[in-house]
């Protein structure tokens, strides 16, 4: 029966990254679909920590991998644990959730299995032995089918396009084991967090993104975020100036989300800026040229400029409460 | 310091990519073609290394005789000189990592630098699949603190930092919430993210020496690697278009559509 692994992640404070419910409802397609079995993997100091949590999502059965020495995440010490506990399981398929971490780690994976790989998934498609993903190339421009072709199989999984795991699903059988760890030529030496009180920009439900209209003044975009309980993002040229935060950039390159708002003030549209934007729900364009792309894809497009828009749409916005 | 970087040929990030009708591929008529960015990124860091630390810097590309063309582009920033492995027809990213690799172990670099994706495929997957062929360490998403704005960039310092004893690289990587520092011994794989530099121009000093640099031609058997893809492409389409959107008047037009019409406010 094929074995379906999906690789859980867990945050610097240890609770685990959202992405990741999203990456286990599609491991558990992809189970239903090759008529296998899901299973869950999570590895580092404290995998314990959260597993409680992932028991609920309906796997067979979760994996614990435990070791002083996967303290700091490493690709080059994570890898060897989980395609150890792969080759265990003989697991079919292996896939992660498309985060920083996801695509640094997997592709590690998959070269020590001499698998084939597939980046950010955006669908499952086929049944049986017969199964085929459908992943973005050029910015999203071209919707590829592939197939891979390797005995295991491995994916990164384009949270957006998977809805989030449901807990409460049963209890799934715990299982630690102690992940097989390597000497490392790499180490960690810090990690410098930037600490936002807003929610995180692939999770929030409505997004205030700046671009180089705003001449780097975001105080507007951070209000309206504020009033509204958003995330806010940016263009490249944005984060190039260095006036937010890079993890701030939604894009090919960048982050990729789809909030139920989308709201993109002084942003051209540059389809690298829309492969990470353009399957949000509703999208709102304000820019001052009535030629900008962004309007191409925008459900409500405002031809005006921004720092007068912006002021007067949260006054409008406040009579609403 | 001998660095190894590779420049794949993509086509412009400015053209408009079109599927053709039965869905087999792209349509080519009318593209231009350019070193893909980010390794572009990746030609200047090795340049900056190397007027720091000395040393050379090789730039390597697969494909048919066309990507001479960003070899000869990376020759005229400045990279010493380079090695094409002739290949036309399919090859997956284990192929590209396995012939990556041999080019390796014949030119022995103390660094390899490749770009995070490449902005046709966008996989991001070679670099971390040679770091592991070879058993080295690696640092994905190479970027720094300074912004292209900085003092630092005008002076075109590498972001990369070789350590006192010249045994190991410090490379700040852009990740999720934040940036962490990794320090890997050399030999090394780091792959480029944006921010690690704002690449030069070629001069036309520089274009007219890269003429004579030398490329050197390899292929997959010369260097005994099977580049049988295990990745089928069966099939490409256009992805659903949006449907056309309006343009609203003012603020309260806006507020009105955004409550009662799309319901989000
Ligand atoms: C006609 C044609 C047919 C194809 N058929 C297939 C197929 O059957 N199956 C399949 O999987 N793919 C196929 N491809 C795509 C394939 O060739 C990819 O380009 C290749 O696998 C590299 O993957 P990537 O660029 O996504 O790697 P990424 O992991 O996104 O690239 C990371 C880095 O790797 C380096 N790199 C990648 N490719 C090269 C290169 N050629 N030379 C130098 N450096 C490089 C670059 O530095 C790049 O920045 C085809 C392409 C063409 C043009
Ligand atoms: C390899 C590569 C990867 C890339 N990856 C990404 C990515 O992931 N994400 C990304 O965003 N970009 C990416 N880019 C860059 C992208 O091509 C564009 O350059 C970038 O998105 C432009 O940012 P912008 O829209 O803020 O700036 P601009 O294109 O300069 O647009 C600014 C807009 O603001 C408008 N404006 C100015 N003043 C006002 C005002 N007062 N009120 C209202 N409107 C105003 C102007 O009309 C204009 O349309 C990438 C590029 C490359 C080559």
């Amino acid at each position: 029966m094929p074995i379906v692994l999906i690789v859980a992640e867990q945050q610097p404070d240890g609770n685990l990254r959202k992405a990741t419910l999203n990456a286990i409802s599609a491991g558990k397609q992809l189970a239903e679909k090759a008529g296998g079995e899901l299973h869950i993997a999570l590895v580092g100091k404290d995998p314990a920590k959260v597993a409680d949590e992932l028991k609920g999502y309906g796997a067979k059965a979760v994996h614990l991998g435990a070791a002083a020495e996967l303290e700091h995440y490493l690709a080059e010490t994570y890898a060897p644990a989980i395609a150890a506990l792969a080759q265990e399981l003989k697991a079919d398929y292996i896939g992660m959730a498309s985060t920083a971490q996801g695509k640094d780690l997997l592709p590690r994976v998959a070269g020590r299995l001499r698998a084939a790989m597939a980046t950010d998934v955006m669908a499952i498609n086929g049944s049986g032995a017969d199964i085929t993903f459908t992943r973005p190339m050029w910015a999203g421009n071209v919707f590829a089918d592939v197939k891979l072709t390797t005995p295991v199989k491995v994916l990164t999984l384009r949270a957006t396009e998977f809805p989030a795991a449901a807990g409460g699903q049963g209890a799934a059988e715990v299982k630690t084991f102690s992940p097989k760890v390597e000497a490392s030529k790499t180490k960690f030496v810090d990690f410098k967090e930037v600490k936002s009180a807003r929610p995180e920009l692939t999770e929030a439900r409505v997004v205030i993104s700046g671009g180089r209209g705003t001449k780097g003044d975001f105080k507007e975009i951070e209000g309206l975020a504020d009033d509204l309980g958003a995330a806010v993002g940016a263009s490249r040229a944005v984060c190039d100036a260095g006036w937010v935060p890079n993890d701030l950039q939604v894009g090919q390159t960048g982050k990729v989300v789809a909030p139920a708002l989308y709201i993109a003030a002084g942003i051209s549209g540059a389809i690298q800026h829309l492969a990470g934007m353009k399957s949000s729900k509703t999208i709102v364009a304000i820019n001052k040229d009535p030629e900008a792309p962004i309007f191409q894809v925008a459900d409500y497009g405002m031809v005006a400029d921004l720092f007068k828009v912006l002021p007067e749409l949260r006054a409008e916005l406040a009579k609403l409460k | 310091m001998k660095i190894l970087v590779t420049a794949k040929r993509v086509e412009d990030p400015e053209s408009k990519i079109k599927v053709k009708p039965d869905g087999s591929g792209i349509v080519q008529e009318g593209l231009k073609y350019k070193i893909n960015p980010f390794d572009e990124i990746g030609v200047e860091e090795g340049l900056r290394l190397v007027a720091k630390h000395q040393g050379e810097v090789v730039v390597v590309s697969i494909g048919g005789k066309e990507v001479q063309e960003q070899l000869r582009h990376a020759l005229a920033m400045g990279a010493h000189r380079a090695v094409w492995v002739n290949h036309t027809g399919p090859v997956d990213q284990l192929g590209i990592a396995a012939l990556l690799q041999k080019v390796v172990e014949k030119e022995q670099p103390d660094l390899v630098i490749l770009g995070k994706q490449s902005i046709d495929d966008d996989q991001n997957q070679v670099g971390q699949y040679l770091a592991e062929f070879l058993g080295w360490g690696q640092a994905t998403f190479a970027s720094k603190v300074e912004s292209m704005e900085s003092e630092q960039e005008k002076n075109k310092v590498p972001a990369i930092v070789l350590t006192a004893d010249k045994k190991s690289v410090q490379v700040i990587r852009e990740v999720d919430n934040g940036l962490a520092t990794v320090e890997c011994q050399l030999p090394a794989v780091v792959t480029t993210d944006l921010r690690l530099n704002q690449p030069r121009y070629a001069s036309l000093p520089g274009i007219m020496k890269a003429k004579s640099k030398p490329i050197e031609e390899l292929t997959p058997a010369k260097l005994s690697v099977d580049v049988t893809p295990a990745i089928q492409v069966l099939k490409m389409s256009a992805p659903p278009a949006r449907k056309a959107g309006i343009k609203v008047a003012d603020v309260p037009a806006l507020v009105e559509k955004l409550h009662n019409e799309a319901k989000v406010v």
